[in-house]
């Protein structure tokens, strides 16, 4: 189970459009959490007489119920033995058919998944619909080589997923399924070839470097990583964070009714939501410690993870918003982390989940090197300032339209930040004095727009606007506006959408640039020849 | 489609961002919703008796009435709500508007709308009525033009359809 079957399968291959199979320990890799327990609950039940047994001596005679000693007394010792080949025969051969029946093909225009033994399933993505491609290597994975590539098509756990590849195949075949995608047209020409070596020391050594390397292939490392994550501020931050603040102010809470008023019942109350709250914030941390972000031409890469590692590629214009928020005990630091909404997310849980949040923490100055790579628009000179306003105090004359004083009734701190700035290429929503955030919803990307008003909201001749982005996180709404510049944003933020949709061509990122270069030999007015 | 009522659509004192002739809705659609709100109000009723029936202190009694007199105003509004239902086809984009009291305003461009579904209840369906569903990337868009009469909305659908094809974009 070395993958050094499907060693000589490289990219190109696996990408010629026919029928492929995974790495064959997939099956064991797919159903390893739950091998890996059984195996270990079986142990930990016979450890005693497993050691007994070696050691002689043997355990005291079993006078009590267990069905072990009920075996070995009624003389049933081979037929139990002959129950457990059965049943490991049984697995294996599943697994065997599971790994036959489970086979992917990539053609230039989608990528199909196909298995199931008794329910067959069928996958296909459209590589024009891709919203990503996230390779992850959950610990036992890497132990083998192994590589998940999840590529993300548009829509609610619509991801097609090829679980498991082999390590090396899974980083070359992101970058030409990513080429395809992009509208360019010589992919094949780019795939590469990794030297591979067959003998044991070659695999042992090809191991150890992949489980330390962030990219598989050494060819496909990206620049240095636009941010570094020093471990001293992403603890400071993580401390600071407010979902640290209140889960310590609970922990002193439970702690303090627990011991001076001796009402222990509320532990157990409190004991599971602390232990649930407290493992996110370890895991998050622990996920942070080795962040990396980077362009590459085919998108925005983001590296997450300690042990069990995961990187994710966004193409170009695969961003559906984004919002840089601040906690409140960041402010004297200055610190922001970055959101974003992406049209693609999957409900799975294990290791390889998406992440949203696409800078943990971050000085300014980093914010907006990561603005340049997910939104290179929004940064050029005139918004640029916009961005900077946004995430200040409010002042008059910062090109943003606030609430009117009257909405200080709904709005008792906020109402001054409170506001909108629609650029050619963006609508920025700055809200929140206390908790500051600045929504960026490009255009291009949005979805629908809306103009609500209740009753409440009439008598104070105020509007809210909803900005439809997909779902997310991130909720693009501004509510309070003054009703006549409501419905003036409205039919700006129509209009916007309209003119942008248009203009917009990143979903074939790169049919552009390719197009001049394939059409070069002639003449670019054919008639007049 | 021309059940022309020289009631305006604008409340006094609310919102109208896009002044313009709206298209309304069939007036028969009024009965549709009138069934609707009508058993929708008498179930909240009946739940809102739940706290009654299990303490059996006279005063919860208070919550289905109230419930109740909100029901009935919701009822006798439905009239006037329906005629409230408009929408308009822009060049590039849809605009639907809906509410008297909760006002809302959408606008869809037709590059972004993923697909068009017409459903049909079984009391609408009596009536010949059918509704047009607008689905985009965006969960939060539900976009519906209800009460059309069947013809008008798959000719509705069709150039929705139309439309959304001459200006495909990505998501």
């Amino acid at each position: 189970m070395t993958g050094s079957e499907t060693a000589a399968a490289t990219a190109v291959d696996l990408a010629d459009g026919e029928w492929h199979r995974l790495h064959p320990a997939t099956p064991l890799l797919r159903g390893g959490f739950a091998f890996v327990a059984i195996a270990g609950f079986v142990l930990a039940n016979l450890r005693e007489r497993i050691l007994g047994f070696f050691l002689g001596g043997g355990p005291a005679d079993g006078g009590g119920g267990d069905p072990i000693d009920l075996i070995v007394r009624r003389g049933l010792v081979p037929l139990a033995l002959v129950v457990v080949l059965v049943v490991l025969i049984v697995i294996i051969v599943i697994f065997w058919l599971s790994w036959r029946v489970h086979s992917f093909r990539i053609t230039d225009e989608l990528v199909e998944v196909r298995s199931g033994i008794l329910m067959r399933t069928s996958r296909r993505g459209r590589l024009d619909r891709i919203q990503g491609i996230n390779i992850s290597r959950p610990l036992f994975a890497r132990l083998f080589g192994a590589a998940r590539l999840d590529i993300n098509v548009a829509g609610h756990d619509a991801n097609v997923q090829l679980a498991y590849l082999s390590g090396r195949n899974a980083d070359a075949l992101r970058r030409l399924i990513l080429q395809r995608a992009s509208g360019s047209r010589e992919a094949a020409a780019a795939a590469a070839q990794v030297e591979h070596d067959g003998s044991l020391a070659g695999i042992v050594t090809q191991r150890a470097r992949e489980f330390v390397a962030p990219e598989l292939d050494p060819q496909l490392a990206p620049p240095a990583s636009v941010v570094v994550m020093h471990p001293g501020r992403l603890l400071g931050a993580t401390v600071l964070h407010d979902r640290t603040v209140v889960f310590v102010l609970l922990v002193i809470a439970a702690a303090v009714l627990a011991a001076a008023a001796h009402m222990f019942f509320v532990l157990f109350g409190v004991v599971p939501v602390l232990l649930g709250v407290g493992s996110q914030i370890v895991r998050q941390f622990s996920r942070s410690l080795r962040y990396s972000i980077a362009a590459t031409p085919d998108g925005v890469r983001v590296g997450y993870g300690l042990l069990s590692t995961n990187n994710d590629t966004i193409p170009p214009g695969r961003i559906h918003s984004v919002e840089i928020k601040q906690p409140l005990l960041w402010r004297p630091a200055d610190w922001w982390e970055v959101r974003v909404n992406l049209a693609s997310h999957s409900d799975r849980q294990e290791g390889g989940r998406r992440s949203s949040r696409i800078l943990p923490v971050g000085s300014r100055a980093e914010v907006f090197k990561v603005l340049e790579l997910v939104l290179p628009s929004i940064v050029d000179d005139g918004s640029r300032a916009r961005v900077v306003a946004g995430l200040a105090r409010a002042v008059s004359g910062d090109g943003y339209t606030g609430s009117p004083r009257r909405a200080v009734v709904l709005r008792w701190f906020s109402w001054r930040r409170n506001g909108f700035s629609l650029e050619p290429e963006a609508v920025l929503l700055r809200r929140g004095a206390i908790w500051r955030s600045l929504v960026v919803v490009p255009t291009a990307r949005m979805q629908s727009v809306s103009l609500r008003q209740g009753p409440l909201l009439r008598m104070l001749r105020l509007a809210d606007v909803h900005v439809h982005t997909v779902a997310g996180p991130i909720r693009a709404t501004l509510d309070d506006l003054d009703a006549g510049v409501a419905a003036g944003f409205f039919r700006d933020v129509a209009a916007g959408a309209i003119a942008a949709a248009e203009a917009d061509r990143s979903h074939r990122w790169r049919d552009a640039e390719a197009r001049p270069a394939t059409r070069s030999p002639e003449p670019l007015t054919g008639g007049t020849a | 489609m021309t059940d022309a009522t020289e009631v305006p659509l604008a409340p006094r004192g609310g919102l109208d961002p896009v002044p313009g002739d709206w298209r309304r809705v069939s007036t028969r659609y009024v009965w549709v919703d009138l069934v609707g709100s009508i058993i929708s109000g008498l179930l909240l009723t009946a739940a809102a008796t739940v706290p009654f029936w299990l303490t059996q202190l006279t005063w919860l009694l208070l919550i289905p009435a109230v419930v109740l007199v909100i029901a009935i105003i919701v009822a006798a509004f439905t009239p006037r709500r329906v005629r409230a239902i408009g929408y308009r086809l822009r060049d590039d984009d849809l605009l639907v508007r809906r509410g008297i009291m909760f006002q809302r305003f959408a606008a869809v461009p037709y590059g972004r709308m993923q697909l068009v579904d017409i459903t049909r209840g079984p009391l609408a369906r009596g009536l010949g009525l059918a509704e047009v569903k607008l689905v985009t990337a965006a969960a939060a868009s539900n976009i519906t033009v209800p009460g059309l009469p069947m013809a008008d909305a798959e000719h509705l659908r069709d150039r929705l359809v139309e439309l959304a094809e001459s200006r495909r974009a990505g998501l």
